[in-house]
């Protein structure tokens, strides 16, 4: 099979894709290490919240493709690549988690010896949360992904060519392994990395709602630059409303199971009124966080969830690009709110800063750069995928 | 046949390519009245039938809202409003522990108004039966077969053109279809009534001794049968065979202390008050005062008992000697009782107790006024003219 039996003609991004993303990622390099020399305390914690939130969108979009085979859903296939390519900065984890590695003694008061032994429950759990644990974890689970990553990308291009269908059939069975991995890695980077910044608290349904941030930032990413892309003429000519309604109705669904959780967890710790959970709900009912918690309710839930109601803002190109960079920045207020108020501890107190805006910049710009970067060997259509023609026909 | 009982032509295609093209070539040609049987959903239809967004999305809004807001009100009503109950601790008006139930009930009506919305306003329900019903044309449908209709009713309706356009297009068998003669049914045939009532017995009966014999066979005992003890019931888990247990000796109630000089006549000393007379005690010494006291001591604690005569008066409680007692004695006499009169240690609580106190002691004031209280009594009441 011939690439150009399905229609799609490759043309180039242009390079002013990778020209913006190194200018971001060169003016976010050099503000966040001028941060990280004001105030490390506070810069690795900045820090932290934009690289869950660059973790959210490669390992979210690994988890999309993932889903695609493991579901063998067509209607996404014309633009599978694209999560493909928004996965691709995914071995850059393994670089990207170093800054976070100097920096567990101001992040996880867990790591002071001496605060452990102030507390027989924290002396309990220090089997699990310890520094040297931490750290295979930590980076055990990126390699897990990395390793999954490559194995289902490589197949998923090897296909450009050959055509063959037992790829397919492979990429199935990784993906079917992969979600559940996906899964339990996940939960892990949730409690490790965002849970474990209050050494006291727990939550079980923590992981769960770190997931549906993680699915629905993806999706957002994924319908922004599908959208876009196609707008331009990168895409398949064929991509049409259906495919759109389809990934307006996912991001609806997100949106809601978010909801869902979000509320699940909070009603719980709610009603059971016990302050050893409690009380990281109040601290984000303090001061300035009483209102962060209130927008986060209106923004990533109320907002979206009536945006998206309506047949018409799930086909129309620009309401669903505008959605998407609201869901992206919501998604980030999460993980700000999730993550920034344990700050104020050690007689540290919360205040907004210009470090806690810094590192966005970076981790878009590598987005970009790897984007660009990826596109130009390799095409942004699957073209050898035998579920291509169906999903190019696709019909609600 | 007369052609006014024609229904409509039908025709049966072989694939689903085929009846979208031909939906497509009808609504071109335009057609209004038309529909297409298909044994599955087939994808693209409603678009190539012309057919804009389905309005049953704004009843299954109309309806998820106002379920919402209904059930909210009702937890509301009932639970704040008008009869408080407290639950875990919990305010009256506690809106987390509403939403699950105003989600259900979101989804309970959106989803049930959406079913009836259906089938009442687009289907036209009371319709139980359809001239497709029992045709050829419906048996081939619900097989493997295409199939495509235009009803008579259409404006542009000619038969025999009709005919010629639907082969035209491809079909393999066009056929008319014609209203069915009317029929009529007896619903209520002695048989039908008879099997009614059998119905109606059987159900009863197995209704009831599922539920009031068969549940409570012995392996169903539903935890009945268990050693408990009843309130106000004699027990033979005690050596003394009473159920209820009195409560283990020197157990002191919540918000009470023992009373030290319980017993005594003339206690050597006396409690002294802890309370500050502000109004809202005075108040609650009032209203304990009216309720305990006023029977005997009279309302006006001067001795005007209501008893008639069947219990020994209560003397007044504002002459000198009264006066002159610590407010600790008339506290003693409260919880301890003297001569006759019965403590009230179990029917008051130690506020309300000071409370009353404090209250006899207004009333000795109010029926012993020295001349600055009548003063300002006067100060109080002319102001009040000039206002
Ligand atoms: C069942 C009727 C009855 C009730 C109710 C009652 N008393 Fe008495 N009370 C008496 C009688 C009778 C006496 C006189 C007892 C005696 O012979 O020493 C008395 C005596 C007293 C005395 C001592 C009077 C004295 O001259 O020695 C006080 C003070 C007193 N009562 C206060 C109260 C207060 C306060 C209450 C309300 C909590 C109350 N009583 C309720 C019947 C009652």
């Amino acid at each position: 099979m011939s690439p150009n039996d399905s229609g799609y003609i490759k043309k180039d991004l242009p390079d002013n894709i990778f020209k913006a993303g190194s200018l971001l990622l060169v003016v976010g390099l050099v503000l966040g290490i001028s941060g990280f020399l004001v105030d490390s305390y506070r810069a690795s914690f900045a820090y932290l919240v934009s690289f869950i939130f660059f973790l959210s969108i490669v390992v979210g979009s690994l988890f999309l493709v993932a889903l695609e085979y493991a579901a063998n859903a067509d209607w996404s296939t014309p633009f599978r690549r694209v999560s493909e390519f928004l996965a691709a900065g995914l071995p850059l984890l393994l670089i990207f988690a170093i800054p976070l590695m100097f920096n567990t003694g101001s992040l996880f008061q867990w790591s002071h010896a001496d605060y452990i032994h102030s507390d027989k429950m924290l002396e309990a759990k220090s089997a699990y949360l310890n520094t040297p644990f931490f750290m295979i974890r930590v980076f055990a689970i990126i390699i897990i992904w990395i390793l999954f990553y490559t194995f289902i990308i490589r197949n998923s291009r090897k296909q450009d060519e050959s055509g063959n269908q037992l790829l397919t059939k492979r990429n199935i069975i990784l993906s079917v392994i992969f979600i559940p991995v996906f899964a339990i890695t996940v939960t892990l980077v949730a409690v490790d990395w965002i849970m474990s910044l209050e050494s006291k608290w727990f939550s079980t349904i923590f992981g769960v709602y770190l997931f549906a941030g993680v699915a629905l930032s993806a999706l957002a990413a994924l319908t922004l630059v599908s959208i876009k892309l196609k707008e331009k003429g990168f895409l398949h000519p064929a991509i049409k409303e259906d495919h759109y309604y389809s990934l307006g109705t996912l991001m609806f669904a997100f949106t809601a199971f978010w909801g869902y959780i979000a509320f699940s967890q909070y009603m719980l710790i709610w009603y059971g009124n016990l302050p050893e959970e409690t009380f990281w709900f109040m601290q984000r009912w303090e001061g300035g966080w009483k209102i962060i918690s209130i927008l986060l309710i209106v923004t990533h839930f109320i907002v979206p969830f009536f945006y998206l109601l309506s047949y018409e803002s799930k086909t129309n190109p620009k309401k669903l690009k505008f959605i998407s960079i609201w869901i992206l920045c919501v998604h980030f207020l999460d993980l700000y709110w999730l993550i920034m108020p344990s700050m104020s501890k050690n007689d540290h107190a919360y205040s907004l800063n210009w470090i806690d805006f810094v590192f966005p910049l970076v981790f878009i710009g590598v987005i970009l750069m790897v984007f660009q970067k990826v596109s130009e060997k390799i095409n942004l259509v699957p073209v050898g995928d035998p579920k291509l023609k169906r999903g190019l026909d696709f019909h609600l | 046949m007369a052609d006014n009982n024609l229904y409509c032509v039908s025709a049966l295609f072989d694939t689903p390519d085929k009846i979208i093209n031909a939906a497509r070539k009808t609504t071109e040609a335009g057609y209004k009245k038309f529909d297409v049987n298909t044994p599955y959903p087939v994808h693209g239809m409603d678009k190539a039938m012309g057919m804009g967004q389905s309005k049953i999305g704004y009843i299954t809004l109309f309806f998820g809202l106002s379920g919402a807001v209904f059930i909210f009100l009702f937890m509301w009503w009932t639970f704040a409003s008008n009869y408080n109950i407290v639950v875990g601790g919990k305010p009256f008006l506690s809106a987390p522990a509403f939403i699950p139930i105003t989600f259900e009930t979101t989804v309970l009506f959106a989803a049930i108004s959406t079913f009836v919305g259906m089938i009442a306003v687009f289907f036209k329900l009371p319709h139980n039966s359809h001239p497709l019903h029992d045709t050829e044309y419906m048996k081939a449908v619900s097989g493997d077969k295409f199939g495509l209709v235009i009803e008579a009713d259409d404006e542009q309706f000619e038969r025999n053109k009709v005919t010629e356009f639907l082969k035209s297009l491809g079909a393999f068998q066009v056929a008319d279809v014609y209203l069915p003669e009317k029929e009529t049914y007896k619903l209520f045939t002695s048989g039908f009534v008879i099997f009614l009532i059998i119905l109606a017995i059987v159900t009863s009966a197995a209704t009831y001794i599922t539920l009031n014999k068969l549940m409570y066979v012995v392996p169903f005992s539903w935890m009945e049968v268990q050693p408990k003890l009843n309130a106000q019931e004699e027990s033979d888990i005690f050596t003394d065979g009473k159920g209820m247990r009195p409560p283990v000796d020197g157990t002191v109630a919540r918000g009470e202390l023992p009373y030290p000089f319980y017993g005594q006549t003339n206690p050597p000393e006396v409690l002294s008050n802890p309370t500050v007379p502000t109004k809202k005690i005075l108040e609650l010494g009032k209203r304990k005062f009216l309720t305990f006291c006023s029977p005997c001591h009279g309302n006006f604690a001067q001795g005007e008992s209501r008893l008639n005569g069947q219990f020994p008066t209560g003397p007044t409680l504002v002459s000198g000697k009264i006066i002159n007692y610590p407010d600790g004695m008339i506290y003693h006499i409260i919880t301890n009782g003297q001569n006759v009169m019965p403590s009230y240690m179990h029917q008051i609580n130690r506020e309300e107790r000071w409370a009353i106190v404090d209250y006899v002691r207004v009333l000795q004031r109010a029926q012993n006024p020295s001349q600055s209280d009548i003063q300002e009594v006067k100060k109080e009441s002319s102001s009040n003219v000039t206002k």
